[in-house]
Formats: structure tokens, sequence, C-alpha cells
């Protein structure tokens, strides 16, 4: 029995190893031996060129300074919200989150709209001081890291919170009956048992900046980060060099993760209570209006972006110059976007892809997270490893590896021409969101007591029946959590696209810079609606069909 | 207890079960030695041993989600070691009972006889009638996440029943009810598992239990078999000093093996006392330790038949009785159980023993 069991497993494993071999392993290591195509020639061309090196040290600035700028924010407002009461905390919890809504490109626009050397702010502040230009330019590192604060500091939040909410209270209360003033309990306990909180949180947001495309293309000027360079070599036709840029992109981030892992290392501790702590009233009337008036700022600072692509989704396409706000409005931009077929076309392609993308991380990652949290076989570490990788694997080096590998029909070597055809996109927003589903249908099926399965079989039931009347069902708010994220990042997907797409499968987002290059403000921000629009819908659902089956 | 019809056991061949010297290894740890059981039909045997014991893992083994390294399982003398657990036809009740928490009671109940390919109007008859015979008429609609600890173990074991299982395992089924409830359960439990008329295999590490609810009990220690027997089998003449260690309360003291007899010295006074052994053990034992249990012995005046002196250290009420914890000489402590409260803590005292034979076992 337990040889027919490995059997079965196996059966199962192959085939889910193999794919993800094939197309998370296999284009990865085409770009690296790429880089080696004529032996070190490429590798000393990027050590020579100023630019790169410039690019390299770039990236990793800004991504060490969007992790303290990140935290800088998250840490204290997971603090604020969770610990302390104020009028005003519900509204603050509620749009705390809204920065992740925004899909990559919209929010940069968004600061575009409002801090940009024509933006809103920048406008109303030049007039206040009367100045003859723009107070600042939206440009350069500080420019990026502003962007990648506002929309990475959620991942912080986030994490804190959570470590907040299961903080045992009764070590805060132990510290305090043994003498420990505030200070002290803050220094001493609560903040050492939240650092790996801290820790996870900062990884991610070190990860994403380093892989972050949208924030220095947009706002770089003249700046050069890796993931920037490797599009502008692919453009030039410097095919080596790009290969060498993406292997330098994708070892940063994995010493990233080593570095990150070796400080974590030895934080092992579990905050097993269940929290139930009280948040404290803010009782001085004076700090109190200090409280609110702080909140109030931060929630019209969260707000503001998505209010102003609402806005200048109604502006009239290039009359908005010089003044402070549009002086226009119209539907006009929302009607061409229905009627016109080539304004259209953008929205189908990624509703189409975003949902190919989706059904094969559902179905490939549900496999993968089944075989991982039940099954004992030979493979599983290899198995764990291969879906954890695309996370480690900046987007820009993904797609540069597609677009190696996927570029011409040679099945002796593996390889199928998806470059330029509609497969390509999806192929990449599914080998992004391969963690991400599959760590999200984990969880749901770790929740699960593996005794059921064993409670299945032993009543007689065959390995099918038991997938669809037992596993099935514990893994589902996994899957309608985990595909909910998949298709929101799918639809809205912009650093991959940008290496991969082509005029007939363009997506959204890819549409939006379009429309930006040309100066069509209003349609830009039409389109940046209609996607958070998207995501709404989504998210909404997901919900209902959520409630609906509990 | 209708839900249970008589196990088809007897006209599907169920009979015996048998496990034949199992060995289950993981890595170099070897959770199950070379162990060999036997439960006949209608028989409760209960595998007894602290955690780390095996005893799980043997459980598994008979219901086929492990697989031996060596040995042999068998039902009514067929080999069914390689026979996957979907296809045992076994009834198992898990320790933290394993019920469907998306699935109504009925349908936990009724999913043995789903995958049977049963049809949804009988299985869910069925499911009625195997919920009356454990006491939860009426609680088919009922959500999992609403019932107490003493209720899921009761549908655990009608969705056990209901399959008409050929043989019943249960992994401590009494271990997550509180202890009064525990208590009402053992007596229904007994009945119930005895009117399926199956071989019953149920894991405890509580002797209480074992001794409550089996007809006979396994006892296990780090993977090996110690001994099999009758509870008064196992208190009354255990075959190691392991087993008189777990299995009831008392302190070994060394002994000079006489056959029928043995001679125990404390303290410089010499009592012959008769001894009991397990059958098939050897006549005499070389190094011998005799078991004085605190219910066979006694408080006396000093004066008597060369008691042991002692003093009292500790004394405890224990409902009827008290129990005096005594230390004698030779650094021997025994607990004596006594009607009588009259000696306190810190009193001089005497210890006689009274009725015998008293266990003996090897060294």
């Amino acid at each position: 029995m337990k040889s027919s069991f490995r059997r079965q497993s196996w059966l199962i494993a192959f085939p889910v190893i193999l794919l993800l071999l094939w197309t998370v392993v296999y284009p990865n290591a085409a770009v690296i031996a790429g880089s080696f195509e004529n032996g070190l020639g490429h590798w000393r061309e990027f050590a020579a060129s100023p630019a790169d090196r410039e690019a390299l040290w770039t990236s990793i600035v800004i991504s060490v300074a969007s992790v303290f700028a990140s935290l800088a924010i998250g840490v204290p407002l997971a603090f604020l919200l969770g610990r302390f009461d104020f009028p005003g905390r519900r509204l603050l919890r509620a749009v705390a989150t809204l920065p992740a809504a925004l899909p990559p490109l919209v929010g940069v626009i968004a600061f575009l709209f409002l801090y940009g050397e024509s933006g809103l702010v920048t406008r109303i502040v030049q007039r206040i001081l009367g100045m003859q230009e723009a107070p600042w330019r939206l440009k350069g590192v500080g420019a990026i890291v502003f962007v990648h604060a506002y929309t990475m500091y959620v991942y912080v939040f986030l994490f804190v919170s959570a470590g907040l909410e299961r903080f045992d209270a009764t070590l805060d209360e132990a510290a305090s009956g043994l003498g420990a003033n505030t200070w002290q309990r803050l220094r001493r306990v609560t903040l050492p048992l939240l650092m790996p909180a801290v820790a996870g949180s900062a990884l991610l947001v070190f990860m994403n900046a380093l892989g972050s495309f949208s924030a220095p293309y947009v706002f770089g000027g003249g700046l050069r980060v890796l993931s920037t360079q490797i599009l502008a070599s692919k453009t030039n036709g410097a095919l080596g060099l790009a290969y060498v840029e993406t292997t330098v992109l994708a070892l940063s981030a994995v010493a990233g993760l080593v570095l990150f892992r070796w400080l974590d290392r030895k934080r092992r501790y579990t905050l097993a209570s269940k929290g139930g702590r009280k948040r404290r009233a803010i009782r001085s009337r004076r700090v109190q209006i200090l409280t609110s008036f702080a909140a109030a700022t931060i929630v019209i600072a969260l707000v503001l972006p998505h209010l102003m692509v609402v806005l200048v989704s109604f502006a009239r396409d290039g009359v908005w110059t010089t003044q402070v706000l549009p002086p226009e409005y119209t539907f006009e931009n929302y009607r061409r976007l229905f009627s016109e077929s080539e304004l259209w076309r953008p929205i189908t392609n990624s509703v189409s892809m975003a949902i190919v993308a989706t059904a094969g991380n559902l179905l490939v990652c549900f496999l993968a997270a089944y075989l991982i949290v039940f099954r004992r076989f030979a493979g599983r570490g290899l198995l764990e490893l291969l879906v954890a990788l695309p996370w480690a694997i900046p987007a820009t080096a993904i797609a540069l590896g597609l677009a190696a590998t996927f570029n011409r029909n040679d099945l002796l070597t593996g390889r199928v021409l998806l470059v330029g055809t509609f497969w390509i996109l999806p192929l990449a927003y599914f080998i992004r969101d391969i963690p991400l589903v599959a760590s999200a249908v984990e969880g749901s099926l770790r929740q699960m007591d593996a005794s059921l399965e064993d409670a299945a079989r032993g009543l007689g039931a065959s390995w099918l029946l038991t997938m669809r009347r037992v596993i099935l069902p514990a893994a589902r708010p996994g899957l309608v959590a985990g595909g909910l994220l998949a298709a929101v990042t799918a639809v809205g997907e912009f650093v991959a696209s940008v290496v991969l797409y082509t005029h007939a499968n363009r997506p959204i987002s890819m549409e939006i810079l379009a429309q930006l290059r040309a100066l069509a403000f209003g349609t830009a921000a039409a389109y940046s609606v209609l996607l958070i629009f998207l995501v709404l819908l989504m998210t909404l659902a997901a919900r209902s069909f959520e409630e609906r089956l509990a | 207890m209708t839900a249970a019809p008589r196990a088809r056991g007897a006209e599907a061949g169920s009979g015996v079960l048998a496990l034949n010297g199992v060995t289950r290894r993981f890595g170099e740890y070897t959770a199950v030695d070379d162990v060999s059981v036997e439960v006949g039909p209608g028989e409760l045997l209960a595998l007894l041993g602290a955690s780390g014991s095996g005893k799980t893992t043997t459980l598994r083994i008979a219901a086929g989600y492990e697989q031996p390294d060596a040995g042999t399982v068998t039902l009514g003398g067929a080999d069914i070691t390689q026979v996957p657990p979907e296809r045992r036809g076994f009834g198992m009740v898990f320790q933290h009972y394993a019920l469907f928490p998306h699935m109504p009671v009925e349908e936990n109940v009724a999913f043995g006889l789903e995958a049977r390919g049963v049809s949804k109007a009988e299985r869910f008859e069925k499911a009625r009638v195997a919920l009356a015979g454990v006491g939860l008429q009426g609680a088919g609609g009922r959500a999992i996440q609403s019932l107490s600890g003493g209720e899921q173990q009761r549908v655990a074991l009608a969705r056990a029943l209901v399959i008409e299982p050929r043989a019943l395992l249960l992994d401590e089924p009494l271990s997550n009810l509180d202890p009064t409830l525990r208590q009402a359960m053992r007596d229904d439990l007994r009945a119930m598992l005895r009117r399926v008329g199956v071989p019953a295999l149920f894991v405890t590490h509580d002797q209480e239990d074992a001794f409550a609810i089996a007809d006979r009990i396994a006892l296990l220690k780090k993977g090996k078999l110690l001994q099999c027997g009758t509870p008064e089998e196992l208190y009354e003449a255990p075959a190691s000093s392991e087993v008189a260690a777990f299995i009831g309360r008392g302190t070994l003291v060394p002994a000079t093996d006489r056959g029928n007899t043995a001679k125990v010295t404390i303290g410089g006074r010499t009592r012959e006392l008769a001894v009991n052994r397990p059958k098939g053990a050897p006549s005499r034992y070389e190094n011998a330790y005799v078991v004085l249990r605190p219910e066979a012995l006694e408080l006396v005046g000093q004066s008597g038949d060369s008691p042991w002196p002692g003093r009292v250290v500790n004394r405890r009420f224990a409902g009827g009785v008290i129990v005096y914890r005594v230390q004698l000489s030779d650094g021997i402590t025994v607990d004596v159980e006594s009607a009588s409260g009259n000696a306190h803590e810190d009193d001089n005292v005497a210890v006689a023993p009274t009725k015998g034979p008293f266990p003996i076992v090897p060294g």
C-alpha cells in the first residue's frame, strides 16, 4: 500500500514538477547561460559600463531606502491603530490598506497628477508661495522612494498589525508587574517579539522595490536602475548584456533574501496567545485633537491619489496645462473607451489573460500545495523550492527569461514559440503568481486536520472522492483568496508586460502608458479608474462567492 | 444500537484480527518492534502505553495507514497487509475524531456509504438510525462545530459503525472528554463495542480507561510489547518490573525467590510472602523483586509478627481510606492504605504485609 501511495504521489507530482522546471527554472537557466554565450565577454562589458554600475548601485540604494521609509510609516501606523482608540480610528483603519488596491502603474500616475511638476499639490504650493517655477520636481531617487513608501508600507502595516493582534497581553502585564515602564516594555518585550513580523515585511518591501519598474520608468528621468536597464538593453538589441543585467538583478534579490534570513536567524518564537488586549483610549484632550488631526491628514493623503485619478478621468484630454485643476470635464473619455474597438481591446485582453493565468494558477498550485502539505515523497523539497522560486526572481528577470526561451519552436530543447502570441503574457502572469496562490492554498490546507484524509480513506472513499468532498472544501478559502490576488495582480500587471507585449495583446497597463506618453491624461486616468473598478468587482465577487458557500 | 447490526463478521469472513511480528521503523528510530497481538470477534483489546510507546503506530498499521517494515496483518486468517485502508472496511475513530468540518452531522455519518455508492435516500436513512443508536436522535442536520466533545465522539462512533465494519479501531477515544463525561462514556463505549461483535482495538495511555473497557490489555513500551493479558493478569502477575511499575501503584523491593514464596528483608526483619507469577514464566528468578501494593499492606502495632518499622512522611485522604507514605529502613518507601486515620505525619509506625499472593518480577 505504501508503495502504491508513493507511486500515486509521484504520478501527481511528476507533471507538476516538470511544468515548473520547464516554465520557472529553464527560462532563468537560459538567461544565465545566455550571459556566458561568449565567455565572460558580456560580463566584462557589464563591469566596464559606468551606466550599469550606476544602475546596480541605484537599485540597491532605492530598495534599502524604500525599506526604511516603509518601516517609518508602517510600524507607527500599526501601533497607533492597534493600541489606541481615538476619534476617526475606524476611518483611518478602513483606508490604511487602500494603496495596495492601486495597480502599480496607476499609483505612479496618480502621484504624477498630484505631485508631478504640473500636479495638483505642486501647483497649490507654488501658488501659495508665489513661485515662478514648481517647488520640486518629481524625479530621481527621492521620487521613486516616495512612491514606493506609499504603495509598500501596507506590507509592513499588515504584518505588524497581525503581530500586535496575536501579541500575548499577559507578557506585557508580566513586564509591568516586574516594574518595567512603558518605554522599557516597548524596547525589551514588544519590539523583540514583533521582530519576525518587521523582518518579514521588510524583506517583502526590499524584494518589491528591487524588482520595481513602473516608478523608476516614469519618474527616473535620467536615472538608471537594473530593471529599466534590462529593458533598454533588450530594446537596443544588446541581448547578451541584458542577460548579464538580469542575472545580476536576480542575484541581488537572492542575496537580499539570504541576508534577511541570516539577520533574522535567531528569532524563532511563536506567539500562541489569542491576544485580546484592549485598545487604550487617549485621555488627554490635546493629544486627542492632535492624533485626530494627524489621522485626518493621513486619510486625505491616502485617499487623494484615488480621488485624483477619478477626477482626471473626467478631464478633457489636452486642456490641462498650467491650471491647478483641469478646467474642462466630460464623459468623452469613458464613452470612447467603450465605443472605440481599438481602445476597448486592451480591456478584453487584460481580462481574458488574467482569467487564463488564474485558472492555471488554481489548478497547478492546488496540486502542488496538496502534495506539499499531505504527501511524503522524495521530490517534496524540490517542489517546495520550485513553488517559492518565482518570488525571489524579479518580474523583469522572469519576463526576459521567457523572451529568451519561448522565442522559437525547437522541441528538442524544449522551446515553443510563444513570444508574439496571446499565450506569452498569461504564462508570465501565471509564473509570477505561483508563490502567492500556492501559499494561500497551503495555508488553508495546513489548517485542515490531516487525519480527515485518513478518515475519508478509512471509510472507503477513493482518491477522487476524497479530493472532491474533503480536500477541495478545505482548500477553498485559500483558493478563493489566492485566486483573487492572482487575478487582481494579473489584470493590472505592468512589469513583465512591458517586456513581452505586442500591439495585439497589449494589456490595460501598456495602454495607460501609451496614453500618458501621448499626454492624453484623461484617457489614461479613465483606464486607471476602470482597472480599479475591475479590482473592486473581483473582490466583491470573491467575497460573495465565499459567503454563499460558507 | 440497531445502527450496528451484528457485524457482518460471521458472513463476510471477519474473524480474528492479528498483528504478527509487525515492525515499523522511521529512519533510525524503531517505533514498533516485533509486536504480535490477536483480537477475536467481539473482543476488546487495549493498546496501553505512555506517549512514544508505539501504540498509535501499531493501530495505524492495523488500519493500513502505516505499512510494517516486517510482519503481517491478518483478518480471519487472510493476509491484508497490502490492502489499503479504503478497502479494509474497518471502522476507525480518530483521536480528535476527524469529523469533516464542512459537512453536517448526517453527511459525516453517511460519508462511508456515499463512498460505497449507496443511494442518497438509503444512506441518510441508515445514518439516521446509526445516530439514534449512539443516542443522537435528530442531530443529523446539526453543524459539527455546534457539538460538544461527547457528541462529536458519538458522531465519530456512528460514522465508524454505519459501514458495518469488519473491525473497529479507536485512537484514544476518551482522551478529549472531561473527567465526569469520561466515566460515563467508558460504560457506554464498552456496551456499544461488545454489541457490534467484531474485533475492537483501542489505544489509550490511561490504565483506568483500559481496565474499564478492555477484555485484554497489550502493554507497550518503546515499541516493544511488554505483556498481553487480562487486566487482572497484568495487575496480579506482571511479567516484568516495567509492567509492575506501569500498572497500579506499589513499591518494588528486592526478594529471595523460593518458587511459591519469597523472602523479603527490610531493616533486618525478614518476612516470607506467598508470590504470584505469570503463566509460562520461569519458576524461579535469579534477581527477584516483590511488588508491595498499598492495599496489601497495613499499619500494625510495633510488637506484631516482626513488622517493618518506619515513619509516616505523608498522610493523604483518598475517599474512604487514608493513604500513608511510610519511610522504612534501607531507603525503601511504601504506600499503605488504611481505614483508620489514627497515625499522623512524623509518627513512628510498623508496616506488615496482609493478603497475598504478591506479584514477583525478575530484576
